[in-house]
């Protein structure tokens, strides 16, 4: 008995290394704890509206979103009071020269990941308003933006179907 | 009462050719100090104060003799006379021609930058236009002084969905001991866009001056154009204008009260109120084409007739309202936690709201019964029967049972337009004027009187418009009536008032 001992002592191990984990049961596993996070938590989006100069015309059909014939919370959206709150800035108007340092520090509050909607004629090229000293002419050429909904404004139908789309 | 009528004074000056439909003068600078003074006395109310190069532009109406004027001073030294010193109403039009015109109001109380944050790429854009050659100075807050007090900035982003400004408030613990606005965060040089417009351009980018208002500024537009060149428009477009005017003021209207509510935690009334304005888009979608109404009265007469359907479609929105509404009302009267929060909150002196000509529901829950509807009586509204609500309470519960009233006026004024709608043409084309002209125009919008003042090249083509909104008026009201209130009242007082930014700032 203390001879195999000894041989045991002085014999390296018979197991084998551990093998990299399956990828396939990785990816199901993934899949799993993803279908789980998105039916708690997920479907959701925080949105930050910021009037970068628009006529108010954007925003009066932004708040039709919340009536009881479109109900935007039901898709999961809500407005935020916050940037630092937020994952969607939806930015309406020409941007003035007057707003885009606000436009700027609204965007570098909100955390990553985080996506830009430009709303309306105005927030894609600066619509009617473009060509003005006044007006830099379009979200994009302040902040990255992700999508556009144009409209004068764009209709509440309109507006959740873009929304929609970014879900 | 002054010692000399408006027109005795303006008759002094030299009336220039071709102002329709009231006279326009250029005047002395002695004439120019004698409309101050009347100012100051009260003699007449201040509508409009402007510039272009080289000269400087006074509107006042005087209530006695419905008399409306315009006058005009050449400012050949870049400055003028500040009227400001005399009538407080005057400053931020004074600090916004230095900014864009750069003539120079002297002896001025605030010479203070107003919409020029410094961030243009020009210098007074409506003047001799130059590149800015210094940074501009940060802006100074007035001081306040006094143990205890404690600055809050808010803005120009602000927490829920509305536009942009700053609000710097210094309070005392809870009581808000100053309020001091600093607008100018959307100005879009508008006036300027509008130089060298066509009128089918000028007429879309008026209607966008404030999105909630496109109806009565396009109306305003379309007046003015129409009294520059002597256009006659057929009598459909003017009722078909009117409805229009009035669905616009039910859809703000309904929506303010419910909005107001929901700023004292009621949402309730908001969840309704909303209900009812998308009622009112709706219809006017499906009677105009335009949820908004925008691009729908244009120069010459209005761009979408109402069809049968039309007239069946806002009779039954006439219909549903009246049922919906009374509930409403009765749930806001008798809801004391409600009333708690807007009686007495935000009371504004009607001493003030007189000196500032403060139109529309701020100013008639006042006691301030000027409405451009009824005393300048424009087509339909002079054969139209409606009833002009006034209060005296003049706070947030004041101006929120104004709307209510003007509500119920706006529902009558509807139904009679759609009762006796005259049959033709609703729009002809507008005569070419051949030879510059100018107008001014007064129209009431749901939040107050527009002054719209215009000056055509031979063309057609706009040369020079200036379009004045009633929240100028109404913001530095916004100051007086926070004062001694709790910063947590701010939201009712301000959604009481809903001055609009875009109008003002331009």
């Amino acid at each position: 008995m203390h001879k195999l001992l000894l041989q045991n002592l002085w014999r390296s191990p018979m197991t084998i290394p551990a093998p990299a984990p399956s990828e396939q049961a990785l990816a199901e596993l993934g899949a799993q704890v993803d279908q789980a996070a998105r039916r708690r938590l997920g479907r959701s989006l925080a949105i930050r509206q910021v009037d970068a100069g628009s006529c108010n015309g954007c925003e009066l059909e932004i708040h039709a979103l919340h009536n009881a014939f479109y109900d935007l919370e039901r898709f999961g959206f809500h407005f935020v009071a916050s940037p630092r709150h937020a994952d969607v800035l939806l930015v309406t108007g020409p941007v003035t020269a007057n707003m885009r340092e606000a436009l700027e520090r609204t965007y570098a509050a909100t955390p990553d990941p985080k996506w830009v909607v430009a709303v309306g004629d105005c927030g894609r090229d600066g619509g009617v308003f473009a060509g003005s000293y006044a007006c830099v002419g379009g979200v994009a050429e302040v902040i990255p933006v992700d999508l556009h909904i144009p409209g004068c404004p764009p209709s509440p139908t309109q507006l959740l179907e873009g929304l929609l789309a970014l879900l | 009462m002054h010692a000399q009528s408006l027109q005795a004074i303006l008759d002094a000056g030299q009336p220039v050719a071709a102002h329709r439909p009231w006279p326009r003068f250029v005047v002395t600078p002695d004439i120019w100090n004698t409309l101050i003074e009347g100012l100051a006395d009260s003699a007449w109310t201040l509508l409009g104060l402007w510039g272009e190069l080289g000269l400087v532009h006074l509107a006042v109406h005087e209530e006695g003799s419905g008399m409306l004027g315009v006058a005009s001073l050449p400012c050949p030294a870049g400055c003028f006379p500040s009227v400001g010193r005399r009538h407080p109403p005057a400053q931020r039009l004074e600090r916004t021609i230095a900014d864009l015109v750069g003539l120079q109001p002297v002896d001025a109380p605030d010479i203070r930058p107003w919409l020029d944050h410094g961030r243009w790429p020009v210098r007074y854009p409506l003047g001799a236009a130059t590149a800015p050659t210094t940074t501009m100075p940060p802006y100074r807050f007035l001081a306040v002084e006094g143990e205890s007090l404690h600055q809050i900035p808010v803005g120009p982003v602000h927490a829920g969905i509305i536009e942009p400004g700053h609000f710097r408030f210094t309070a005392n613990g809870e009581a808000v001991a100053r309020l001091e606005q600093r607008l100018g965060y959307v100005h879009k040089g508008i006036e300027s866009l509008l130089n060298g417009a066509t009128l089918e351009r000028a007429a879309r980018l008026v209607g966008r001056v404030s999105g909630d208002s496109t109806v009565a500024y396009a109306l305003a537009f379309a007046r003015a154009a129409e009294a520059a060149t002597e256009t006659e428009v057929p009598a459909r477009a003017h009722w078909l204008r009117a409805l229009m005017a009035e669905l616009e003021r039910l859809a703000n209207h309904c929506g303010d009260i419910g909005a107001i509510c929901n700023d004292a935690a009621f949402a309730l009334m908001l969840a309704h109120c909303a209900v009812l304005r998308e009622q009112i888009l709706r219809a006017s979608a499906a009677g105009f084409g335009h949820r908004l109404l925008m691009d729908r009265v244009v120069p010459g007469g209005v761009a979408a007739d109402l069809s049968v359907e039309g007239v069946s479609v806002l009779q039954s929105l006439v219909a549903e309202i009246r049922r919906q509404f009374p509930a409403l009302v009765t749930l806001y009267d008798n809801t004391a936690s409600l009333q708690d929060r807007t009686a007495k909150t935000g009371f504004v002196k009607p001493t003030l709201i007189r000196q500032f000509g403060c139109g529309g529901y701020v100013g008639r829950a006042g006691g301030r019964a000027f409405d451009a509807r009824r005393t300048l009586g424009y087509p339909p509204y002079d054969v139209l029967k409606f009833e002009i609500p006034l209060r005296t309470d003049s706070d947030v519960n004041g101006r929120v049972w104004l709307r209510i009233c003007e509500v119920e006026q706006s529902l009558s004024l509807i139904e009679q337009i759609l009762q006796k709608l005259p049959s033709g043409p609703v729009r002809v084309a507008l005569k070419t004027p051949g030879q510059p002209c100018e107008s001014l125009a007064l129209v009431e919008g749901f939040r107050g009187d527009i002054l719209l003042w215009l000056r055509l090249n031979g063309d057609g083509t706009v040369a020079r418009c200036h379009p004045r909104d009633p929240s100028w008026f109404q913001w530095p009201l916004l100051e007086a009536a926070i004062e001694g209130n709790i910063v947590a009242d701010f939201p009712l007082c301000n959604k009481s008032f809903n001055g609009s930014y875009s109008g003002h700032d331009l």
